[in-house]
């Protein structure tokens, strides 16, 4: 393999080109991103980067002597793949041919429609959007956070402590259900009360109401919220648009295998826009977690350079974490899979519970609240008995 | 600076034992049976490497995954991007002495605005 390119320029794509050097290859890397920025880190991006406490330069992925020996095309957009061919097509109208293709596009922000244009409403997925938010929070005044998710909780926890009035508009009965279940959604929810920040869940969005700038979040009940911002924190979609005609198969992100291969030779894909076949649970899932964008792609550049004569290892329970209102929340395994989960550890009102999800006995989830070492050895058991 | 750590029939393998100085130390006794001291505060962030996961001659941070090399301090990939200091190890008639090195530590900035008595 002579040329590999990777499109995407975040944390899968760099830790593809990392993989890629770390594994031996040594012809030409070409990395291709949107974004002018060099990868930084989203996290913070929701919370330190939010509250004000870490610099811009903080967020760079790279340290500083780090040389990849890689050509960064930034600020490029990729806009098709000839699949056969490897080549990828790019928005300025030039193509970049290569041996191999890792796929490494991300997810991007959800909206709501109707809301184009309206001044003081805020999505946050980039650099970019954390700048602007940022900018409108300094001013004050009352956030109302539709989506009560994670990036929903961690908005609104920043906000709160930078003291803005907070609501926090949830569609579903118990935020955090699907990721955590109920029960353990309902503990971890039950953060913004203790903070005196308004939880209105079980009720849907309308609309907003407002000429040029956002004056309110109207609700299907009838109430309407009075809002001086409103960040619309529901999701995020697999940026995958631009493989139409690839001969790719995009479900819910590009579909790959147990190691990031995908149906065509020498294009894998990592990250939150690649759809990764689970062998344990039998299914394809698109996680969409830091840890995952870090840690797959050494698998799927293995497989890449080997052509696909490797067997894939089992890769460890997808983790994330999450930071709200001080406290450190951890999650490892998947909670859909369990029919029982019971607090191991600490007390659900000092909200420092460890808990574990169990599925006929045998444990198929952790969660952490404030409990990191007990977490870690948790953690390692569960992919130990994966 | 020769610290008494503690003492190795306490120190099972794949444990690790913090030594509540300031900053704090740890030390690790790894499967294969070997004792090394590092710092305790990962470079990122504010996180106990005492609460990782030992593997090998690495550990991982308990929060964001960064591997540290316990031997040399080396980290594998982001989050954090600066080593941890490592510390020189004797275990003398049973008991684990730490030789403080005389580096500056790399606390992560969080840690080090609250040591140097600004906002945490
Ligand atoms: C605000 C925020 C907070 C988060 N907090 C946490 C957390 O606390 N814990 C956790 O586990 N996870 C968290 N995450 C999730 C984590 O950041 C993602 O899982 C991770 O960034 C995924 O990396 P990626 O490289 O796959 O995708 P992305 O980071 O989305 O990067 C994809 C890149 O590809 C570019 N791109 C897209 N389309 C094209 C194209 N056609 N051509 C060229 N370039 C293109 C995009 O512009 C982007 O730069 C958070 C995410 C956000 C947004
Ligand atoms: S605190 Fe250790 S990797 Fe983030």
């Amino acid at each position: 393999m002579r040329m590999v390119a990777v499109v995407g320029a975040s944390l899968a794509g760099l830790s593809a080109a990392r993989s890629l050097r770390g594994q031996g290859f040594d012809g030409r890397l070409v990395v291709i991103g949107d974004e002018l920025h060099r990868p930084y880190d989203r996290p913070p991006l929701s919370k330190e980067f939010l509250a004000g406490s870490l610099a811009e330069t903080e967020l760079a992925l790279e340290p500083d002597d780090e040389d990849l020996r890689a050509e960064w095309l930034l600020g490029v957009r990729a806009v098709g793949l000839d699949g056969p061919q490897r080549a990828v097509r790019l928005a300025d109208g030039s193509e970049v041919r290569a041996d191999g293709v890792v796929i490494a596009t991300g997810a991007a922000a959800r909206t709501l429609p109707g809301t184009d244009g309206l001044a003081g409403v805020h999505t946050l997925r980039t650099l970019d959007d954390a700048r602007a938010l940022r900018d409108e929070l300094a001013l004050g005044g009352r956030l109302v956070v539709i989506g009560g998710g994670f990036i929903g909780a961690e908005v609104a926890s920043t906000a709160y402590a930078l003291g803005l009035d907070v609501t926090v508009v949830e569609a579903a009965p118990t935020p955090l259900a699907g990721p955590l279940g109920e029960t353990m959604g309902g503990i971890v929810s039950a953060l913004h009360a203790d903070h005196g920040v308004r939880l209105l869940c079980g009720v849907g969005v309308q609309g907003l109401r407002g000429v040029s700038r956002v004056e309110a979040v109207l609700l299907e009940d009838g109430r309407s919220i009075p809002a001086d911002t409103v960040v619309v924190g529901v999701g995020a979609r697999p940026c995958v648009e631009w493989l139409a005609g690839s001969g790719l198969e995009l479900a819910d992100g590009v579909r790959c295998g147990a190691d990031g291969r995908t149906g065509l030779p020498g294009v894998v894909a990592v990250g939150d826009c690649a759809s990764w076949y689970d062998p344990r649970a039998g299914l394809h899932r698109r996680v969409e977690h830091w840890t995952g964008a870090r840690e797959r792609p050494d698998a799927a550049v293995t497989a890449l350079l080997a052509g696909g004569a490797v067997e894939p290892g089992a890769p460890r329970p997808p983790y994330f974490w999450s930071d709200q209102y001080g406290v450190k929340i951890q999650f490892a395994g998947h909670a859909a899979a369990a029919d029982s989960v019971t607090i191991e550890e600490g007390a659900r009102d000092d909200r420092n519970v460890l808990a574990v999800y169990r599925r006929s006995g045998h444990p198929v989830a952790v969660l952490g609240m404030n409990q990191p070492r007990l977490f870690t050895r948790w953690r390692k058991q569960l992919a130990a008995a994966a | 600076m020769m610290i008494p750590a503690c003492r190795l029939v306490d120190l099972p393998r794949g444990e690790a034992y913090r030594l509540d100085i300031d900053p704090p130390v740890s030390v690790f006794h790894t499967d294969d049976g070997e004792v090394f001291a590092i710092d305790d505060t990962c470079t990122h962030q504010d996180a106990s490497l005492a609460d990782g996961w030992l593997e090998g001659c690495e550990v991982e941070c308990p929060l964001h995954a960064s591997k540290f090399d316990l031997r040399t301090g080396a980290v594998d990939a982001p989050p954090a991007k600066r080593p941890v200091r490592t510390h020189e190890v004797h275990v003398e008639d049973g008991m684990i002495y730490v030789r403080l090195s005389l580096d500056a530590p790399n606390l992560p900035p969080c840690v080090a605005a609250r040591l140097a008595g600004g906002p945490a």
